[in-house]
């Protein structure tokens, strides 16, 4: 396993495995997830507001779980399934949370929505019939500063009832 | 032909003349009866996709080849005389391109007299020096290598004790802005309280809140040649043009500012900061872009806030209710270099019809950041102060207290006595009292317990509100048809967050006729040489919107022109409707799809022209709603949670119920935030700031909201603009404060002067009432 190796202190090769995809990547130990598939991989779609883990934004799936990109050191994630919002559309076409983001409005400036639609995403695919308090309890960690929180809950109710290549 | 005029501007609550170059306008506002095909449906955003799959590219996403990162050193002290800045440790780091400080800066006026870079630091955060490294690490790592030699002073974090003579300076004029208190006064205040048969006082006080747009300030910069491109995240990409092409001495068709998406501004992204020329001066020495984004606590620290008010109020009545006078002083703390403030004594002017009123506001520059407008600045702060107090009013005279503000519901605007051009303000009493079943406040409220011998109390309150939101020019738009019928809306506007593509493309469809998806919208560019307003004081919509619909209009009848003369059948009757053109050739009706005769035409172009034509002179604008929120307070806890928001608005005709709606619930939520839970925090001792993240700076969570019910007063205003809608974007945050706090009195029956409502200032006024009573 990865947590037997020693990195560092100078730049490592690793290999991520990013939507689908196989990156080979000159990282240093220290670097974050998000550092790295913002910066080195240009997937701007993750995004850092705190850099604390205070907010969520920068959430991507790993290995379909939930998890702060921010917080997440890049060469940890090595053999595991990385999920960015780049990710998520199949064929050209948007998952059901993104379509039901859209049909709902819930988003307004739309910087935390990434994350919001990742934790939602994570979420509904282990619990398909989730109500709207549980839905609330799913996205808490995730702030949103324009407050589309009742749009959110919302997206989330129908998209339980949208699944690819089923557009409402 | 285009013409001068001189034109009243209201931003902010600022009110001032501006000059505007208007064209004769094609078009009259739509009736309010008028069936609208697209306007006035809820239609998803037409970049919606964009923001759901992280295609949207926001100013801190954008990344140039061989861009470099910048740091700012910031200040540790709230007020000292900087000595010394030796950066040669960091100029040696492997890794750093460029150093700037006082040492090699231009000293050209940034603010207030100073340069970017001064001889004294005036708050914890000010900005000492600012490194461009190949990485942002490195760029951290070597603004601490930089040794900075300060003598610090004392300082001052009070409004008014910075006042006070003894008190230390930050400029040689003193700490008063513009030398003297803000003052306003009709009728004879002294006089009137004086036949009043009631009177309450109180004194009120609001925190400093944070905007903490989840984007940071910042841009990245790039020079080629002597022409300067920008990307901000701003709500003003003119504005930002003009100040750095100011600054640097740069003509302005040199200065090019983008910003396509943005992470939130709420009325602190309304010119360029510091960062942008920093940015820029950095790139210039260098030779290469450069990228200069606040982090969090950066953004805590200097990127402006809500000043915390102070607020002195006195409200006399008659027996009956009828308000015979009010008076206000008002005291809050700018930091250290703005160069204006909010207005908190704006509701007590402009909301009831009351003929004696006196407000004197100081606004004290202060050992702290910097103000900057948050969302209906003064007006949150000052219609909590009104409000709370107006409840008190009707406790003392034994009236509802909704009955007691219709009583004295203004029919003119009470500052100039002019008609207003519409106000739903008891439409919205009357929506909203009816949602929240205000008929049930003498059942749930104060004493009564919901649970018998349980610790939860439940109350209702209500408050008011009122705000400009006209909008107005200047404002230019074009509306382009290319040869295969798409269209293409162009207008130097941007988008904050609130849709503003979408109800330009509604808007231009339906004026076109042609089907919205035909429609793209270019905007948030300085290139396009289309000048807009910002989009702040609710202005975006009813400035730029009625521009749209002209140039739409324009484009129009110059394409029916050409259509007729094609299809040769006359203009008159000639119309174009979901693409179609529909006309009569010889008595005949003839059907022609739009984009047939357009491909037939080959490349030919049709351009048409709109701006915004002036606001009406002779009636007042404002948007006006009320809210009404039902709570429970645990009384062993202290904790305030909102059950339920009603908001009930009226912004004129509405363009989009879907996006307004979420404008409606985000500005209750921040309202909420402001009551419950939000308050910048500075040591005393230290005058640091002491919760400068989402750590310590709580803002609502999905777990704190209420249901929040939406109730529109959906009527177009036809006299001011040709779309008969105003602005949206503040109304919602004005009110929500005062009636969560109404509601809170009516159910413990304890009024609440002070901001945020915190579980312990709840269980310390509990504790004081129930020493009271025994």
């Amino acid at each position: 396993m990865t947590d037997t190796l020693i990195y560092g202190p100078g730049r490592t090769a690793i290999k991520l495995q990013i939507n689908g995809q196989e990156y080979l990547l000159d990282v240093l130990p220290i670097q974050t997830l998000a550092e790295i598939l913002r910066n080195q991989l240009g997937l701007t779609g993750t995004k850092v507001v705190c850099g604390m883990g205070d907010c969520g934004a920068c959430t991507v799936l790993l290995d379909g779980k939930p998890v702060y990109a921010c917080l997440q050191l890049a060469i940890d994630c090595q053999g595991r399934a990385i999920t960015t919002i780049e990710g998520l559309a199949r064929d050209g076409e948007l998952h059901p949370v993104q379509q039901a983001f859209i049909a709902e409005d819930a988003f307004q400036c739309g910087y935390c929505t990434s994350g919001q639609v990742l934790t939602l995403v994570a979420f509904l695919a282990d619990h398909p019939d989730a109500d709207a308090g549980a839905i609330r309890q799913a996205v808490a960690g995730n702030l949103c500063r324009c407050g589309a929180y009742p749009k959110i809950v919302r997206a989330g109710l129908r998209a339980r009832q949208l699944t690819f290549n089923s557009k409402q | 032909m285009a013409k001068l005029i001189r034109t009243r501007i209201d931003i902010e609550g600022r009110i001032s003349e501006e000059l505007a170059l208007v064209e004769e306008p094609r078009t009259t506002a739509w009736d309010v009866e008028e069936e609208l095909n697209v306007v006035g449906k809820p239609i998803p955003r037409i970049d919606g996709d964009q923001r759901v799959s992280g295609g949207a590219r926001f100013p801190s996403d954008i990344q140039l080849p061989g861009m470099l990162h910048a740091k700012f050193l910031r200040s540790p002290h709230p007020h000292a005389r900087v000595l010394r800045v030796d950066t040669s440790r960091a100029e040696k780091l492997p890794g750093v391109r460029a150093v700037i400080s006082r040492n090699n800066a231009p000293t050209t006026e940034w603010r207030n007299s100073q340069p970017i870079f001064g001889d004294s630091v005036r708050y914890a955060g000010d900005e000492v020096a600012a490194v461009a490294a190949d990485n942002i690490a490195i760029a951290r790592q070597a603004v601490k290598l930089i040794q900075v030699q300060y003598e610090p002073l004392t300082f001052v974090l009070d409004p008014e004790a910075a006042l006070r003579p003894d008190a230390v300076k930050l400029y040689p004029n003193g700490n008063l802005l513009d030398g003297k208190p803000d003052e306003y006064a009709r009728g004879d205040v002294e006089k009137a309280f004086k036949q009043a048969d009631v009177i309450v006082e109180g004194v009120f006080e609001t925190p400093t809140q944070m905007h903490n747009s989840l984007e940071t300030h910042g841009s990245v910069v790039t020079w080629e040649g002597d022409q300067l491109t920008i990307y901000d995240s701003t709500q003003y990409i003119h504005g930002v043009r003009d100040r750095v092409a100011d600054w640097f001495g740069l003509p302005k068709n040199k200065v090019r500012v983008i910003k396509q998406f943005m992470g939130g501004g709420f009325g602190s992204k309304g010119s360029a900061g510091k960062y942008t020329v920093v940015a820029a001066l950095l790139a210039k020495r260098t030779g290469r872009p450069v990228r200069l984004f606040l982090d969090r606590t950066e953004e805590n620290l200097a990127a402006g806030h809500r000043s915390l008010s102070r607020q002195y109020l006195k409200i006399g009545a008659k027996r009956d209710g009828t308000l015979v006078a009010m008076e206000l002083t008002g005291y809050q703390p700018l930091g250290a270099y703005a160069s204006w403030g909010a207005s908190v004594g704006g509701p007590m002017r402009e909301l009831y019809d009351c003929k004696n009123v006196r407000t004197r506001e100081y606004l004290a520059l202060t050992n702290a950041g910097s103000f900057a407008p948050f969302r209906a600045p003064g007006y949150v702060e000052g219609m909590f102060a009104l409000e709370v107090l107006m409840d008190e009013l009707a406790v003392k005279l034994q009236v509802d207290p909704l009955e007691l503000r219709i009583k004295n519901y203004a029919r003119r605007a009470p500052i100039s006595k002019l008609p207003f051009s519409s106000n739903g303000l008891l439409d919205a009493y009357q929506e909203g009292a009816r949602a929240i079943g205000w008929e049930r406040r003498g059942t749930v409220g104060y004493g009564r317990r919901t649970v018998p011998g349980g610790p939860i109390r439940r109350g209702i309150g209500m408050a008011s509100q009122i705000w400009s939101g006209a909008g107005g020019p200047p404002s230019y738009a074009q509306v382009k048809i290319h040869p295969d019928a798409s269209v293409t809306v162009i207008t130097g506007t941007q988008d904050i967050g609130t849709g503003t593509k979408t109800i330009l493309a509604q808007i231009a469809a339906e004026e076109l006729g042609l089907p919205l998806k035909s429609i793209r919208v270019e905007i948030g560019d300085t290139q396009w040489g289309l000048y807009s307003q910002i989009s702040a004081g609710s202005m975006t919509a009813a400035s730029v919107g009625p521009a749209v619909r002209e140039a739409a209009a324009d484009a129009k009848a110059q394409l029916l022109k050409v259509a007729s003369q094609f299809l040769r059948v006359r203009r008159k009757g000639l119309t174009l409707r979901d693409g179609i053109l529909r006309g009569e050739k010889r008595g005949k009706p003839v059907e022609t799809p739009l984009a047939d005769v357009m491909g037939e035409l080959g490349d030919v172009m049709i351009v048409g022209h709109g701006s915004r034509a002036p606001n009406p002179s002779n009636v007042e604008i404002h948007t006006f709603g009320a809210q009404f929120a039902e709570i429970e307070v645990d009384v062993e806890t202290g904790v305030v949670r909102v059950v339920k928001i009603v908001a009930s608005h009226d912004v004129g005709r509405v363009l989009n119920p879907l996006t307004l709606s979420s404008q409606i619930e985000g500005g209750v939520i921040q309202g909420l935030g402001f009551a419950l839970m939000e308050q910048q925090l500075t040591d005393a001792n230290t005058g640091a700031v002491v919760n400068p993240n989402l750590e310590g700076y709580r803002i609502p969570t999905m777990l704190d909201i209420p249901e929040i019910e939406v109730r529109m007063i959906d009527r177009a205003d036809v006299r001011i603009n040709n779309l008969g809608a105003k602005g949206a974007g503040e109304p919602p945050i004005i009110p929500t404060a005062p009636a969560i706090v109404n509601a809170v009195r009516d159910a413990i029956g304890i009024s609440f002067h002070q901001l945020p409502l915190t579980p312990d200032r709840v269980l310390d006024a509990l504790e004081k009432a129930e020493k009271n009573a025994i």
